[in-house]
C-alpha cells in the first residue's frame, strides 16, 4: 500500500479522533448549555495515563520495573482511562457547576490551563510526566490479527498496519460515541440536558436536580476525551504539553459551533470540515502555490509574478484566521450551524388514537 | 370533603435586605380545595410561591406537606415530593417541542436507569412509550390545538400558557401552585382556563392554589381567598366576605384600584 494512502488513513483517522471529541463536548455545550472551554483537560488526562503506564516513563516515575505495560493492557486501559477522565470532569464539575454562565466558561478555561500546567511541571519532584520533554516510546494496541494476516500470506508493513489499525479503531469508537450519545439525547436524560439548557430555574422547578444532570454532562463529556487521549497518545507514539493547550479546547469547541450546537450530525461533520480545512485544504492550497512559484506562473490582470509572494504569508500560516473568519461568516450567515439541532417528532405507537391536531399553528413567533 | 391539611406555612418570614417581603404567614390549605392568593401588585405573593417551592430559604416558620417538613428542601426535592407550579411569566423550554416539554416535567416519574436507556432496555423502551402516549392524553386534556410536535417558542401566548399547565401536570402533583395563571388572556381562554382549573380538581383530584388577580376567576372558582399586602396576611374567608372586608377594600382602594372594579 501506497504513502499516499496511509496519509488518508491518516488524516481521517485525524478527523475521527476530532468527531469523537467533539461528540463529547456537544454533550456538555450543546445539550445541557454548559460553556466548558477546558475540554482539552480530559483528553490530556486519558493520554498521560496510557503514557505513562505504557512507556518507560512508568518506571521512572514509580521507580518499578513492570512498565511498559503489554499492548494487550491497552483495551483494559481504555476503560479505565473512560473512568478517569469522567472522575475527573466530576471533581472539577462539583466546586465549579454551581457557577453559570460566563463564570463557568472562565473556571473550566484556568482549570484546562492549570492540568497543561502541571503536566509540564510534573517532572520533579516525581517525574510523573517527564515535562515539558514529553513522553516518548508509548505502547501501541496489540497488534492481535497480524498472526492471521501472516497466515493468509497478506504481508504489510507495521506502519501501514498501525495506520489502518488506528483508522479502524477511531471509526469504532465513534460509532459508539454516536450510538450512546443519541441514546442519551433521545430519553430523559437528554430532555433534562436540554431543559437545563433553557431554562434552568424552569427544569429545577420540573424536579430535575441540577447539580446532579450537569456532573454526568461534564463526566459523560469528559469520558470521550480521556478514551481519545488514550487512543491519540497511542498513535503519535510521543506526547508533550504542547499537544494539549487552550487552542485545542477552542478548536473542539468551534467543531461543534460550526457543526450546529445540540447536533449529533452536526459535530461529526464540524470536525470534518475544521480539520480537513486545517490538514488538508490550506497545507495543500500552500503546496500548489510553492510550486506555481518555482514555476515561475505570473498572475493575470495585476500582473503579479507568484515567485515574488512572501513565504511568511503561506495559506497553512494562516489557519488561525482563515479559522476565525469561517467562525465569523458562519455566525452571521449560519448561527445554528452546518446542520442545525433538530427535536425529536414523536408520534404515538401503532393503534393509539392520534389527537385531532389542527394545522400548524401560526403566526405569533417569538415573544420574548 | 375531608379536611385532611395538605400544606402548611407557619408562620413563614422572607426577606430581601431589609424589605420583609413576606411576614410571618399562616397559610394552610386542606386537600382537594381551590384556593386562591390575591393582593396588591408587590404584596409578597410570587414569593410566598417561591418559598414553598424551594426557590427560596425562608428566614423563619416552616411549612409542611403531607406531614412533612419541607422547608430547606431544594426546588427539585420539592417537586418529587408533589408539589408543581407554574410561573407568571411563562418559562417554557423554548427550544424544545410542546411534547417534550410535556416530558420533561414527568422527569420525578421516570424509573428507567441511565444503564436502561444505553442498552435500550425493554423497561425502557415500554415506559418511554407510555410516557409519550400520555404525553399526547395531556395535550388533549388540556385542550392543546397546536401541533404537538411544534418548537415552544412558535406556539401563540395562549397556548404556551396551556403548555405550561400541561407540563406542570405531567408530574402528576398533589398539589400545583398556578401565578397569574390568566395573565394577559382573552374573556375567552379566561372562561376556558378558569374551566381547566376546575377540571384539575375535579378530574385529577389535585389540590390548587392560584394567584389570580382577576376578580371575575378568584371569585368564580375559589372556595377560600387569602389576601397578602405589604407581605402580611390581611384577610382569609370565603370569597364573598373577603370581598366586603374593609382592610381589603382599603388595601385596593389605597392603591387605586377598586376590588369590585374587574368584574
Ligand atoms: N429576588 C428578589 N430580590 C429582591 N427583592 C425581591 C425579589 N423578589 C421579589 N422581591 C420584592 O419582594 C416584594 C414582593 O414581590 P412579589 O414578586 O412576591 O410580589 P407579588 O405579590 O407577586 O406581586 P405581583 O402581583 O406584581 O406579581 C416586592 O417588593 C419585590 O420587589
Ligand atoms: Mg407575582
Amino acid at each position: 500500500m501506497g504513502v499516499q494512502n496511509t496519509f488518508l488513513f491518516e488524516v481521517a483517522t485525524q478527523v475521527g479522533i476530532f468527531a469523537a471529541l467533539a461528540l463529547g463536548l456537544n454533550i456538555v455545550v450543546g445539550f445541557a448549555g454548559l460553556l466548558d472551554l477546558g475540554y482539552v483537560a480530559f483528553y490530556a488526562v486519558g493520554a498521560y495515563l496510557w503514557a505513562i503506564v505504557g512507556s518507560n516513563q512508568g518506571n521512572v516515575a514509580f521507580g518499578t520495573e513492570i512498565f511498559p505495560l503489554a499492548p494487550v493492557w491497552f483495551f483494559p486501559f481504555l476503560v479505565v482511562a473512560v473512568g478517569v477522565a469522567a472522575m475527573t470532569g466530576i471533581l472539577l464539575g462539583l466546586p465549579v457547576l454551581r457557577l453559570r454562565g460566563d463564570y463557568l466558561a472562565i473556571v473550566t478555561l484556568a482549570f484546562g490551563e492549570v492540568i497543561r500546567v502541571v503536566v509540564n511541571n510534573l517532572d520533579k519532584p516525581i517525574n510523573l510526566t517527564n515535562g515539558p520533554q514529553g513522553i516518548r516510546a508509548i505502547q501501541r494496541p496489540p497488534l492481535f490479527f497480524k498472526p492471521a494476516l501472516t497466515a493468509l500470506g497478506v504481508t504489510v508493513d507495521d506502519a501501514t498496519l498501525y495506520a489502518l489499525y488506528f483508522y479502524f479503531l477511531v471509526l469504532l469508537i465513534i460509532g459508539l460515541a454516536v450510538v450512546i450519545t443519541r441514546r442519551l439525547e433521545g430519553s430523559w436524560v437528554g430532555r433534562a440536558w436540554t431543559a437545563i439548557r433553557e431554562d434552568e430555574l424552569a427544569a429545577q422547578a420540573m424536579g430535575i436536580p441540577l447539580v446532579r444532570m450537569k456532573l454526568a454532562a461534564f463526566a459523560a463529556g469528559a469520558s470521550f476525551a480521556g478514551a481519545m487521549g488514550m487512543i491519540f497518545g497511542a498513535k503519535q507514539y510521543f506526547i508533550n504539553p504542547e499537544s494539549f493547550t487552550f487552542m485545542e479546547s477552542i478548536g473542539v469547541l468551534s467543531m461543534v459551533i460550526v457543526g450546529g450546537m445540540g447536533s449529533i450530525p452536526g459535530a461529526v461533520v464540524g470536525a470534518t470540515v475544521v480539520t480537513v480545512l486545517n490538514l488538508q485544504v490550506l497545507k495543500g492550497f500552500s503546496l500548489l502555490l510553492n510550486q506555481l512559484r518555482g514555476t515561475g506562473v505570473v498572475l493575470p490582470i495585476i500582473n503579479y509574478p507568484l515567485a515574488q509572494w512572501p513565504t511568511q504569508l503561506d495559506p497553512a500560516k494562516y489557519e488561525r484566521l482563515v479559522f476565525g473568519v469561517l467562525l465569523v461568516i458562519m455566525s452571521i450567515l449560519r448561527p445554528q450551524g452546518i446542520i442545525p439541532e433538530r427535536r425529536h417528532q414523536l408520534e404515538l405507537a401503532e393503534g393509539v388514537p392520534t389527537p385531532a391536531t389542527a394545522a400548524p399553528v401560526t403566526g405569533a413567533g417569538d415573544d420574548d | 370533603m375531608t379536611t385532611e391539611v395538605l400544606l402548611d406555612c407557619r408562620q413563614v418570614t422572607k426577606r430581601f435586605g431589609g424589605l420583609v417581603a413576606v411576614n410571618g404567614v399562616d397559610f394552610s390549605v386542606e386537600r382537594g380545595r381551590i384556593v386562591s392568593i390575591i393582593g396588591p401588585n408587590g404584596a409578597g405573593k410570587t414569593t410566598l410561591f417561591n418559598v414553598i417551592s424551594g426557590f427560596y430559604r425562608p428566614d423563619g416558620g416552616e411549612i409542611w406537606f403531607e406531614g412533612r417538613r419541607i422547608d430547606g428542601l431544594r426546588p427539585d426535592q420539592v417537586a418529587a415530593r408533589g408539589i408543581s407550579r407554574t410561573f407568571q411569566n411563562i418559562r417554557l423550554f423554548q427550544n424544545m417541542t410542546v411534547l417534550e416539554n410535556i416530558l420533561v416535567g414527568m422527569h420525578t416519574r421516570v424509573r428507567a436507569s441511565a444503564i436502561q436507556v444505553l442498552l435500550r432496555s425493554r423497561a425502557f423502551l415500554d415506559e418511554e412509550r407510555a410516557l409519550v402516549e400520555e404525553a399526547f392524553r395531556l395535550f388533549r386534556f388540556i385542550g392543546l390545538r397546536a401541533n404537538p410536535n411544534e418548537l415552544a417558542r412558535n406556539l401563540p401566548y395562549g397556548e404556551q400558557r396551556k403548555v405550561e399547565f400541561a407540563r406542570a401536570l405531567a408530574s402528576k402533583p398533589k398539589l400545583i401552585l398556578l401565578d397569574e395563571p390568566t395573565a394577559g388572556m382573552n374573556p375567552q381562554e379566561m372562561a376556558e382556563t378558569t374551566q381547566l382549573i376546575r377540571r384539575l380538581r375535579d378530574e385529577l383530584g389535585i389540590t390548587v392554589v392560584l394567584i389570580e388577580h382577576q376578580m371575575r376567576v378568584v371569585m368564580g372558582i375559589s372556595e377560600r381567598v387569602t389576601v397578602l399586602d405589604y407581605g402580611e396576611k390581611i384577610a382569609e374567608g370565603p370569597p364573598a366576605e373577603v370581598r366586603r372586608n374593609p382592610k381589603v377594600i382599603e388595601a385596593y382602594l389605597g392603591r387605586g384600584a377598586a376590588l369590585g372594579s374587574a368584574d
